[in-house]
């Protein structure tokens, strides 16, 4: 997106909601810079002729009269300043608090692709770090440059009223200034990148090295490790020190331009008011000396502003550039809904009565009623990550509500890509999927997901109590309800012994437990959300076998009665499956019983004998 | 604390020195301007005096161009000065952290480790350049300034005196009154970043669970949090401007009025005034720019707790002084060891550990989740020291021994395990720097890596991404065994190292250690029990004991745990590998 586009953007977000207030600032703006420059006014008159005329005739009532005005017009200025000021912060935090609504919102509906394409780092870095930059950028350089630009434009035009031959030399100096500090800014941007360049790598190292801490201990590389960490922080040094001193100059030579000017203005006008050129008078010169200082300061701030303004920018582009992408597509339109028996009739209703059934609207206006048996069949499926190589060929298999269907194979034949498309986490390129008999691209996805549990390969929790932990499966699941899932999952005993019990907090994805722990917690939460089919990937590839024997019959407990489909590589969670199908590159090379495929004397006999011999 | 960090400005002082005179130097011409310009209108043009304006005006340009040059001068050494003082500082916690024994790791997480060499450096540094050159300029300028108006005309300077601490203090003020704020608003980001960052790696269940409204209300919540306490601390330094604006325009106000007295009574020049206006201007925005300063110091407060709170963390193990350097052989001994990771005998997660092993011996250890079985081993290396007991290697303590000739001696691979970016063989030569390209292909025959190794297009030179993420488990557990093997350890530890490598290869492993490292003693700790059962003895742990030791048949016969996992894996059938 270029910077223009990234303006326009900005700028529609703020004026969407904040019109009104944004005409008032623009007001209480105007009107705090006007009492600002009225003050020049001011002195002019008071010098050169309210002060004089004070002394001629001894009387200070007209000098105090003035003085009150001045007071009046100041104080409201100071007043519209507090004004602006005050509304800006609800203005700027309000916007930016739209923006982030957004992003996450926008990020929530983005499909799977985009998170398998994008590292976390660079999708977090656009909460993180560009969001840190329009934050300083709507806080610190927005009102500054507004209020600077409403400043130069109302001086410049009392300075041209003033004194059209004083102000080019103003004008004069101001080019200079601007001419320094875009030479300055110029080198300073590439040594920035640079010094940016360096903070990565240096950052990237230390991170890599604090992870790997206890490796180094266990090596005794520590001397080496810091040795690496000396040619990196010399680096950054060298291109931060460099870049900084640009910036460093940057002040004194745009405030001691400023004092050039100054100097040059007074000396020229008094020569102007010599001779009586240009209608020059003394008051003139102190009232255009003030102006001019309050010209330079704002360029000053200006120049200091430039690169706040140009990250800012990057990084709103960065960020409205991920809320361009396409979210995920849902054209489904047929839905679950809780349904009851009514004269061997499906009828739907509003309470759980734990029959579930799929409302298929049609075209001309009917609805119809599939009952939720959990019936999956792949016809002729073929699905590739990327275009160019497909993951899956010819896929054809059958569930019968509940049956059990193992999956087996290397890494990479398959497993996991089956099971990601039955939740339509990706589409598929070819071929059908039936859900009870329906298309499941005609099942809108929230719908089609509920339906299923699912237990994945990596575990994830969430900031949160074990208790909201396994509630995530089901958020209206009564405390009882959570307690029958857990002891299903085996994790009742565990959970109970720590010191809190179900109200023990889990943070950092749970990091205080174990492996093992942590998957039954997962478990729990699929068999709280009790749907009529599981996915289990690897459920319990992290329970150590003893453990994994108890949850075994938690397991076999919470598998009854339901389409299960099961990815393991221990022989004891797939030997018992109604059907198990033997992956190998994406192609389903063998399926059968256990004693079916043990007979066959195929890969899946060659993969159990082999172990063993 | 600050003279604690103090320290890492070293070589730094004169630049840190130097760069604070010629700020002080610059703000001397930056007062002198408004005080000869006073003379410039008055002498000058009051009187019409043309020569005199040349003069003057020349010489005042060229304080001007001085004073520019001071000015670039302190913005270059204090460049020089902070950039320096943050790559000491950086370094000096770095090499903090290297000196961490295990339990000072455990103590701080890894993430906030990499915080205080971030972004805690960064505030400190961006302080220290502020106080150096901002504060400095701030102070002299003002006073100064408040100088300098004192000599022009002390009755009107007096002004400064009641309108100057009023703006100061309310600056400060709003900055204390505003910071709690910052601070609140700055952690509740932090949660909203939790919630997105969990969002990102839980991606799958909140999709598979169709959660997308509660996160997103989840968010909006923590969101709309942030808003407010933002903007409640926007809300009062909003009073920032408006106070300044005021003090200035009361301070112009004020002289305007007492100046004209003085004027009249013949006290005060035209000139005069106008450099009293300059002067206000000078003082009071200095006055913002030092609170500006004031919350960067607040700021960088908590980063300097931060950061002193690693330097001054003592490494929990250190070696004696007078170690020894050899490690005779690879025997060990526990003798009635008890070991708590927070040094608690009322919180032992191993009790009573009585074990010796010959050495060359090979040990399997087996035991549930949480069963101490790590515990057990890390003491061997000294990674923790014990909490009772001893645990000899070599016929010694090892609290004995130089803890670098210890940890040569012991290899331990462990459970969680790196690899650092870089090419396998640098990845290797962790374990031996001097090792030759053969003695790396050894190493890896005897862990079974070298054949896929090979298999790469780039072999040996392949580049490994950071944490290996570009090698299957298998292969990085592999390698990691290999790097450990390069050392030619006494005794090597092998913290349940082959869960990812099929049973095949973990048995081709085990058997390469028999023939080629026969001398070795070998501690297995593993899930299954094809990995220990043709060790010499094993050990069954048990809630933090050792259970029982013995043989396999030995155990088989008498051990009903052991029995317990032998049949669940064994006869139940066992892994299906790739």
């Amino acid at each position: 997106m270029n910077k223009n586009g990234v303006i326009r953007r900005l700028l529609a977000v703020m004026t969407g909601k904040y019109k009104a207030e944004l005409l008032l600032v623009l007001l209480f703006i105007l009107v705090s810079t006007f009492a600002n420059v009225a003050g020049s006014f001011f002195i002019q008159r008071l010098i050169d002729t309210d002060i004089p005329l004070a002394l001629q005739t001894g009387s200070f009532s007209g000098l105090l009269r003035v003085i009150a005005v001045m007071a009046a017009v100041y104080l409201a200025g100071v007043v519209c300043t507090f004004l602006y000021n005050r509304m800006m912060v609800s203005v700027s935090q309000g916007v930016q608090k739209t923006i982030r609504d957004n992003l996450f919102q926008h990020m929530q509906r983005l499909p799977i692709r985009y998170f398998d394409i994008h590292t976390h780092g660079d999708i977090m870095s656009r909460f993180t770090n560009d969001n840190d930059t329009l934050r300083e950028f709507f806080s610190m350089s927005l009102p500054q440059l507004i209020s600077s630009l409403a400043t130069i434009l109302t001086v410049t035009v009392v300075m041209l009223l003033l004194s059209p031959v004083l102000t080019l030399i103003v004008f004069v100096f101001m080019l200079a200034t601007l001419a320094a500090s875009r030479r300055l800014s110029v080198t300073a941007a590439k040594l920035f990148r640079q010094q940016q360049a360096a903070v990565g790598d240096l950052n990237g190292y230390i991170r890599e090295m604090i992870q790997g801490q206890k490796v180094i201990k266990v090596f005794c590389h520590e001397q080496e490790t810091l040795a690496g960490f000396d040619e990196k922080n010399a680096a950054l040094q060298t291109f931060g020190e460099k870049a900084n001193q640009r910036t460093n100059m940057l002040m004194p030579i745009v405030m001691n331009i400023g004092g050039a000017q100054y100097v040059a203005t007074a000396a020229l006008g008094g020569l102007l008011a010599l001779h009586g050129l240009g209608g020059v008078t003394l008051g003139l010169i102190a009232a255009f000396l003030t102006l001019s200082r309050t010209f330079s300061a704002p360029i000053g701030q200006i120049s200091a502003q430039v690169n706040a303004v140009t990250m800012a920018l990057a990084g709103a582009g960065r960020i409205f550039g991920l809320m361009d992408e396409p979210p995920e597509a849902d054209e489904g339109y047929v839905t679950l809904v809780n349904a009851r028996l009514v004269d061997g009739h499906l009828t739907e209703t509003a309470e759980r009565t734990g029959l579930w059934a799929w409302k298929h609207p049609h075209s001309d206006g009917s609805v119809t009623y599939t009952e939720l048996r959990g019936d999956v069949c792949f016809d002729d499926v073929d699905f590739g990550y990327s275009e160019e190589k497909l993951a899956l060929r010819n896929v054809s298999l059958y569930a019968r509500p509940g049956q059990k269907i193992a999956f087996v194979g290397a890494t990479g034949a398959g497993k996991t890509t089956i099971t990601n498309l039955i939740n339509r986490f990706y589409d598929i390129a070819d071929g059908k999927i039936r859900y009870d008999g329906i298309n499941i691209n005609k099942i809108k996805k929230a719908d089609l997901r509920r339906s299923l549990g699912i237990v994945l390969q990596d575990t994830h929790l969430f900031t949160g109590t074990i208790a909201d932990n396994i509630r995530y499966g089901r958020l209206g699941a009564t405390d009882e309800e959570v307690r029958a899932a857990a002891k299903t999952a085996n994790a009742d005993g565990f959970i109970r012994r720590l010191p809190e019990g179900y109200d023990t907090m889990l943070s950092s994805d749970g990091g205080s437990l174990s492996g093992g722990q942590r998957q039954l917690i997962a478990i729990a939460r699929a068999a709280v959300a009790n749907p009529p089919v599981m996915i289990l990937d690897e459920a319990t590839s992290s329970i150590d076998t003893r453990t994994e024997a108890i949850v075994q019959r938690g397991m076999d407990a919470l598998m009854e009665g339901r389409t299960v489909f099961v990815i393991a590589h221990r022989l004891s969670t797939v030997k018992n499956a109604d059907v198990i199908l033997v992956l190998e590159q994406g192609r389903i090379i063998e399926r059968g019983s256990h004693s079916d495929l043990i007979a066959a004397h195929g890969k899946y006999w060659q993969l159990y004998t082999g172990k063993l011999g | 604390m600050l003279r604690l960090l103090a320290k890492s400005v070293r070589q730094y002082k004169k630049e840190t020195l130097l760069s604070s005179l010629f700020v002080a130097m610059e703000v001397v011409m930056e007062v002198l301007i408004p005080f000869f310009m006073a003379r410039l209108i008055d002498r000058g043009i009051s009187a019409g005096d043309m020569n005199y304006i040349l003069r003057l005006g020349s010489m005042l340009l060229l304080f001007a161009l001085t004073s520019l040059t001071f000015g670039a001068l302190s913005g270059y050494f204090a460049s020089t000065a902070s950039n320096g003082f943050a790559a000491n500082l950086r370094r000096d916690i770095f090499a903090a952290i290297q000196s961490f024994a295990f339990p000072n790791i455990d103590r701080f997480s890894s993430a906030s480790l990499v915080t205080r060499l971030t972004t805690d450096i960064n505030n400190l540094t961006m302080a220290y350049q502020a106080i150096i050159r901002q504060a400095v300029r701030s102070v002299s300028m003002a006073a100064f300034s408040l100088a300098m108006a004192l000599r022009t005309n002390a009755r009107v300077a007096l002004v400064f005196a009641g309108v100057a601490p009023l703006l100061g203090f309310g600056l400060i003020f709003i900055a204390i009154k505003a910071h709690p704020f910052f601070r609140r608003a700055l952690k509740t980001y932090d949660k909203l970043n939790n919630v997105v960052q969990e969002n990102l790696q839980g991606v799958r269940v909140v999709k598979a669970y169709a959660r997308e409204a509660e996160e997103e209300q989840k968010f909006g919540h923590i969101s709309a949090e942030v808003y407010r306490r933002f903007s409640a601390g926007q809300k009062r330094v909003a009073f920032n401007m408006p106070l300044i604006q005021l003090s200035t325009y009361a301070c112009i106000l004020l002289i305007s009025w007492l100046g004209a007295g003085r004027i009249a009574a013949g006290g005060m020049s035209t000139g005069e005034l106008m450099s009293m206006f300059a002067y206000t201007m000078q003082i009071l925005m200095n006055l913002m720019m030092l609170s500006i300063v004031f919350v960067q110091i607040i700021i960088a407060r908590s980063s300097a707790q931060r950061a002193a709170e690693v330097l001054r963390e003592q490494p929990s193990l250190r070696s004696p002084a007078h170690p020894l350097t050899q490690v005779r052989d690879g025997s060990v001994e526990f003798r009635e060891v008890d070991f708590s990771y927070v040094n608690d005998e009322s919180k032992l997660c191993l009790a009573g550990a009585n074990l010796a092993i010959a050495a060359g011996e090979t040990i399997g250890i087996l035991g549930g989740t949480g069963s101490s079985k790590t515990s057990l081993v890390q003491l061997i290396p000294r990674l923790y020291d014990v909490t009772r007991g001893a645990v000899l290697v070599g016929g010694a303590d090892v609290r004995n021994y130089d803890i670098e000739a210890l940890r040569g001696a012991v290899a331990m691979v462990l459970q969680k395990n790196v690899l650092f970016s870089g090419t396998i063989a640098e990845n290797l030569r962790w374990g031996n720097p001097e090792a030759t390209d053969a003695q790396l292909r050894e190493a890896c025959r005897l862990a079974q890596a070298d054949e896929f190794i090979m298999g790469f297009p780039e072999g040996y030179n392949t580049h490994i991404e950071e944490g290996g993420t570009n090698v299957s488990g298998g292969q990085r557990q592999r390698l990691c065994i290999a790097r450990a093997l390069l050392k030619r350890p006494k005794i090597l530890i092998l913290d349940d190292s082959t869960s990812a490598v099929d049973t095949k290869t973990d048995a081709l492993i085990r058997q390469a250690f028999r023939e080629v490292i026969p001398g070795t003693t070998k501690l297995i700790i593993a899930q299954r029990v094809t990995s220990v059962m043709d060790a010499d003895r094993i050990v069954v742990m048990d809630g933090g004991r050792i259970h029982a030791v013995g043989t396999h048949e030995q155990l088989l016969q008498s051990n009903g745990i052991y029995r317990e996992i032998y049949q669940t894996q064994v006869q139940g059938g066992g892994d299906f590998d790739e």
